[in-house]
């Protein structure tokens, strides 16, 4: 009988030099195998005087009991060195870019308007709408601005040879909003207005925000509070606002809305002009006049409108220094507008 | 309108600097638009004599000017004016001086001859725009005074901005009177009085159109001397006001109109033949103009006339043929009302926008018009001497403008404003701009005084009140609002969503001008009617669009300019389509793609970076499609438009209808345009988004088969006809219709192809069985051969 001691060293010895799992099955097939040495030497157990047998037996299969033990702890460790090598292998750049078509975005004017739309249907209003070609009648006659009105020259109409014209603001949607729905009412209408006007700081299709809010006892004191509100919802900021008094033939009292310059806080720079306010918006109490055109008794309402240029809001809210650049379509100037729009 | 400080304060107290002026005027409802100083910065130019004045050996046109500042050594000046002359005085620069633009004046010599300074013209001085040579001033200039203590040049120039409406304050006069309102204080001003002693005479005026000239006053002075020089004070003042002074006669004229408002002409009275007639002009009628300009007047003008025809558009710029020139000696005097009715509008027909048609057609104060004949008589006679005769006025007394009472109530103001004042507050705001007042137990009755144009309703009254009484008052304060929901139609698309879903899919929105190049949108839609413009502010911006294409090709190019190689760009915006007198204004979604159909990116097949084409932008419209809800509405048919492929256009229906297209732009228009890549365009009527609301289908329970199958067919064949077919037999147990390749090649006959497709099965009940699914199979496979000549590929 062979010296179990020095042969399991000697399979031991083989269990721990197996690279891999078909290595060690051969490691096992030698020891453990049918013909395995092991398994001779059971074989062989019976040229032992029968007294000696169980001896020796239960030696030898302690000897095999010991071996299986490590073999399987050799395989549980070749298989984890395998995954971890797997891990290894498999590891991937994670900085490079992913795969795929990449994200456009809204223009910024839109972005504006959108926020703008937000903000007042929270605020109670409607969002109308009206068309581009206007006729003389919604532009100006119902507006009190009759021909020959000293204010039409501020306006530069773009003009159609039947008479037609592109709208030059969007207060022709007071009056069809008034005809259409009467009063009360609370709306805003943004959208694209004309004027035969091109240099650095107008363009001649710009867009406009109309409000308008009818109602029976509407004041000044309330369209203060709405304008003064929105700048603010808008800019996300307390800001501080003045009204001038202006002129505009659809209102009377008319003003200028002025906010606090956003980017000197009223110390003066070159946005302001260095006088610490931003023109934003003209306003004023709807005029007689207008109420009447739209089919509405001014002594029984009141109302308030307002315009304001959403260019010129969107400038102020994303830094765009040059109104030209929103019709320009360049995509270098539009993909900077990359976010989730509120 | 620029008002002087200076002569503002001879009108009235004002109690303010410059700059609180500017404020307060400002919040008045005049605007500040700038505050200058009467000169740009400049130092060390005084007033001085030339003593002699030689010509240089060395230069023609050069002097060598001996110039005295009265005290210290006479000094030696080279001068390339030929104004420079002996007993003149001038603006001397001394050496040292700083002048305007950064000129510094050191010692130099000119072609040899040394210079101890320079003598200076008004535009070296920032005085002007131009000059013809040195300043002169007026012999009694005391010498060596600083010239901008001479002329008062520290004073500061306010720039202010009057609305339309108020006519009234475009005079140094009207301004007084708001500042006099504002503060509280009273109007000062000069006094005006006709001329004293004066004799009658009389030259004859005829009112022919009184309702549009119902006032007309007319003075003579006789024996003037045109050639004098306006003193600087005057001409000062003029420039000033940013007008150029030019002869004494129309220096006065131009300063009463700056001073009063009132709009003046002065004829030559030698040159008027007859008496004059004021009356309409006759269709076609002619008259040349004082710029030389001969226009035609329309029958709704008002003309001036004498007995040899017109000599001057009413109210808008006096005639040629009776101009004063230097020689004139004996003027006429015209100061007329024109109703802002008689005038509006006219200047502007005819191209003419002048100082005096900006004032009648605002509104002149109809009671001031003998008042300025005798301010010009007061001012001129000193300057070029004369005798004035007694002024005369013609009028029609019916025809002036009224100024019926407003009555004010208490209860309204309140109402509009807001805000409730005291009522001595209203008074006095109401009495300080010249109306007069009364209480009553409602309110008021305020009659304004007859330069208000602007005032003839309450709401007229209640804005005069609201800022000057109560602007800064007028508090902020929530309106209270009953909280109501409007209905929230679901079928109509949410904007946002739309323009976002169109962003995600890698578009960016652009927005381009609603009117475009005629030539590019007649090639891109020959024929197709458009609407263009009168006025257009250029040839390539003057038709209105009938698709938002030409602008997307536009943009698209520019940015292919721009060295962009991968274009997508989408438009959501108004489409205008002429129908008879009437236009459709069809809101519109377009899109361009053009490039690679993946951005430059690593890891993607070659194919995926080749241009994209019809189909990948059909993916884009399908994913548009597909947020309806109902994309089984929509069917795309092969089309023809002349802007497309022939063969890569389609027709986009919805349940039938034309609702917009899709195609590659046609290979002679890439060509012509010079596109790198051909673009992909598409474009829809956004009314056709319209959404259907989901409506809960049940899911089945049971598992579904799928089955593949290769049909060969005739290349005519589209896929929706098979789709049609196979839909057609399966009925509802076809849950899904996949193509997964389309072949043409070795293999098939010519003008065949092989498309793939699976057919995936599914029962809402029951599990199909093989049979079951044999069964359907072999219908489709026998329909197919039978209605579309199909092959079926083993």
């Amino acid at each position: 009988m062979a010296d179990l001691t020095a042969l399991t060293a000697e399979a031991r010895a083989e269990v721990a030099a197996a690279a891999d799992a078909a290595g060690l099955d051969s490691v096992r097939v030698r020891w453990l195998g049918k013909k395995g040495t092991f398994t001779e030497q059971l074989k062989e157990l019976g040229r032992l005087p029968p007294t000696e047998r169980p001896a020796a037996g239960a030696r030898i299969n302690e000897a095999k009991e010991e071996l299986t033990r490590a073999l399987e702890a050799r395989r549980e460790a070749l298989e984890r060195a395998e995954v971890e090598r797997k891990l290894v292998e498999g590891r991937i750049d994670v900085t490079l870019p992913g795969r795929g078509e990449e994200p456009g975005g809204l223009h910024p004017v839109t972005r504006a308007r959108l926020r703008i739309e937000t903000l007042f249907r929270g605020a109670g209003f409607d969002v109308a709408s009206g068309p581009e070609i206007e006729d003389d009648f919604h532009n100006f006659a119902a507006l009190n601005i009759p021909a020959n009105h000293p204010a039409r020259a501020l306006h530069d109409t773009f003009y159609f040879p039947d008479g037609r014209l592109l709208r030059t603001h969007t207060s022709p949607v007071q009056i069809r909003a008034l005809l259409d729905r009467g009063a009360p009412l609370a709306i805003i209408a943004p959208g694209r207005v004309y004027r035969c006007d091109s240099d650095m700081t107008h363009s001649p299709m710009f867009h406009q925000l109309e409000g308008l809010v009818v109602d029976e006892n509407v004041s000044f004191a309330n369209m203060k509070a709405v304008l003064h509100g929105f700048l603010q919802a808008f800019f996300e900021r307390d800001l501080a606002m003045r009204l001038r008094p202006s002129y505009f033939p659809f209102t009377e009292p008319s003003a200028e809305v002025d906010m606090a310059c956003l980017f000197c806080a009223g110390t003066g720079c070159r946005t302001c002009k260095h006088t610490g306010w931003l023109e934003i918006s003209g306003c004023g109490m709807v005029h007689p006049n207008v109420l009447t055109a739209s089919g509405v008794d001014p002594e029984r309402y009141t109302g308030y409108a307002f315009g304001a240029g959403i260019d010129r809001l969107a400038m102020l809210r994303y830094g765009v220094n040059d109104l030209r650049l929103f019709f320009e379509s360049d995509l270098r100037f539009l993909r900077q507008f990359r976010a989730f729009t509120s | 309108m620029k008002v002087p400080y200076s002569w503002l304060a001879e009108w009235v107290k004002v109690p303010w600097k410059p700059k609180e002026l500017g404020a307060r005027l400002t919040m008045a409802g005049f605007e500040l638009e700038g505050l200058e100083s009467a000169a740009p910065p400049f130092t060390g130019v005084v007033v001085a004599e030339i003593l002699s004045a030689q010509r240089h050996s060395q230069a023609d046109k050069l002097q060598v000017c001996q110039v005295t500042t009265g005290s210290g050594p006479t000094l030696q000046i080279v001068c390339g004016a030929a104004n420079a002359r002996a007993g003149l005085k001038s603006a001397l620069a001394m050496v040292g001086a700083q002048l305007p633009g950064d000129l510094r004046i050191g010692a130099a010599k000119l072609r040899g001859v040394e210079s101890q300074g320079m003598l200076a013209s008004a535009k070296e001085l920032g005085l002007a725009d131009s000059s013809s040579g040195i300043l002169e001033l007026p012999a009694d200039a005391p010498l060596g005074k600083p010239l901008r203590e001479y002329l008062g040049l520290e004073e500061a120039v306010l720039d202010v901005n009057i609305t339309p409406n108020r006519g009234d304050a475009m005079s140094i006069l009207g301004i007084a009177r708001e500042v006099a309102a504002i503060a509280g204080t009273k109007i000062t001003g000069p006094k005006i009085e006709s001329p004293r002693g004066a004799k009658a005479e009389r030259f004859p005026v005829k009112l022919e159109a009184p309702a549009g000239c119902p006032r007309f006053a007319g003075g003579i002075v006789r024996g003037i001397n045109n050639r004098a020089t306006t003193p600087v004070w005057l001409a000062e003042r003029l420039r000033r006001a940013g007008v150029r002074s030019i002869s004494p006669v129309v220096d006065v004229t131009n300063y009463v109109m700056l001073e009063l408002g009132q709009p003046m002409h002065a004829y030559d009275l030698a040159k008027l033949k007859h008496g004059i007639r004021v009356r309409l002009a006759r269709a076609g009628e002619e008259v040349t103009l004082l710029d030389g300009k001969t226009v035609q007047a329309d029958p709704d003008m008002l003309l001036i006339t004498d007995g040899e025809g017109p000599v001057g558009l009413a109210g808008i710029m006096g005639g040629l043929r009776t101009a004063v020139e230097p020689l004139t000696t004996d003027v006429f005097f015209e100061s007329a009302y024109f109703s802002p009715e008689a005038v509006q509008g006219r200047g502007r027909r005819l191209g003419l926008l002048t100082d005096a048609s900006q004032r009648f057609e605002r509104g002149v104060d109809p009671t001031q018009q003998a008042r300025a004949i005798a301010r010009a008589i007061a001012l001129l006679t000193p300057i070029a001497g004369g005798t004035a005769a007694s002024i005369v006025v013609t009028e029609n007394t019916r025809h002036l403008p009224k100024r019926p009472a407003v009555r004010l109530r208490a209860a309204q103001l309140e109402r509009l404003l807001g805000l409730e004042l005291p009522a001595a507050r209203v008074t006095k705001a109401l009495t300080g701009l010249g109306m007069k007042v009364s209480s009553n137990a409602t309110g008021w009755k305020a009659t304004p005084p007859a330069h208000r144009f602007d005032i003839a309703i309450e709401a007229d009254l209640i804005e005069e009140v609201a800022r000057l009484a109560a602007w800064e008052k007028i508090p902020e304060t929530d309106a209270l609002a009953s909280q109501h929901f409007r209905r929230l139609p679901e079928e109509q698309p949410a904007e946002r969503a739309v323009l976002e879903a169109l962003a995600a899919r890698g578009y960016e929105e652009a927005v381009t001008y609603a009117f475009v190049d005629p030539s590019l949108q007649e090639k891109l839609f020959p024929g197709k009617p458009a609407l263009a413009l009168s006025n257009p502010i250029a040839s390539d911006l003057s038709v209105m669009r009938v698709s938002l294409w030409p602008g997307l090709i536009r943009a698209a190019l520019e940015n292919q300019r721009r060295q962009q190689d991968r274009i997508r760009l989408f438009e959501h915006g108004t489409r205008f389509e002429p129908d008879g007198n009437a236009t459709h204004e069809i809101e519109t979604l377009a899109g361009l793609a053009s490039g690679a159909r993946l951005p430059e990116q690593w890891g993607v097949t070659k194919e995926a970076r080749s241009p994209a084409d019809f189909y990948d932008v059909k993916a884009d419209v399908a994913a548009l499609i597909a947020e309806t809800g109902a994309a089984e509405t929509f069917t795309f048919e092969p089309g023809e438009l002349a802007a497309l492929h022939p063969g890569r256009a389609a027709r986009v229906l919805r349940r039938g209808s034309p609702v917009g297209w899709i195609g590659e732009l046609h290979p002679a228009l890439v060509k012509a345009l010079d596109f790198t890549y051909a673009p992909v365009l598409f474009e829809l009527d956004m009314g056709a988004l319209a959404v259907k609301r989901a409506a809960f289908d049940e899911i089945s329970r049971f598992p579904q088969v799928r089955r593949d199958l290769a049909v060969v067919v005739d290349e005519a064949v589209t896929l929706s006809t098979l789709a049609e077919r196979v839909t057609l037999v399966t009925s509802s147990l076809l849950r899904g219709l996949r193509v997964f390749d389309v072949y043409r090649g070795p293999g098939l006959e010519p003008g065949r192809k092989s498309i793939a497709l699976g057919l995936i099965f599914q029962d809402i009940s029951r599990t199909l069985t093989d049979e079951d699914v044999d069964r359907l199979m072999a219908s489709v496979i026998t329909d197919l051969r039978e209605s579309l000549n199909a092959r079926i590929r083993e």
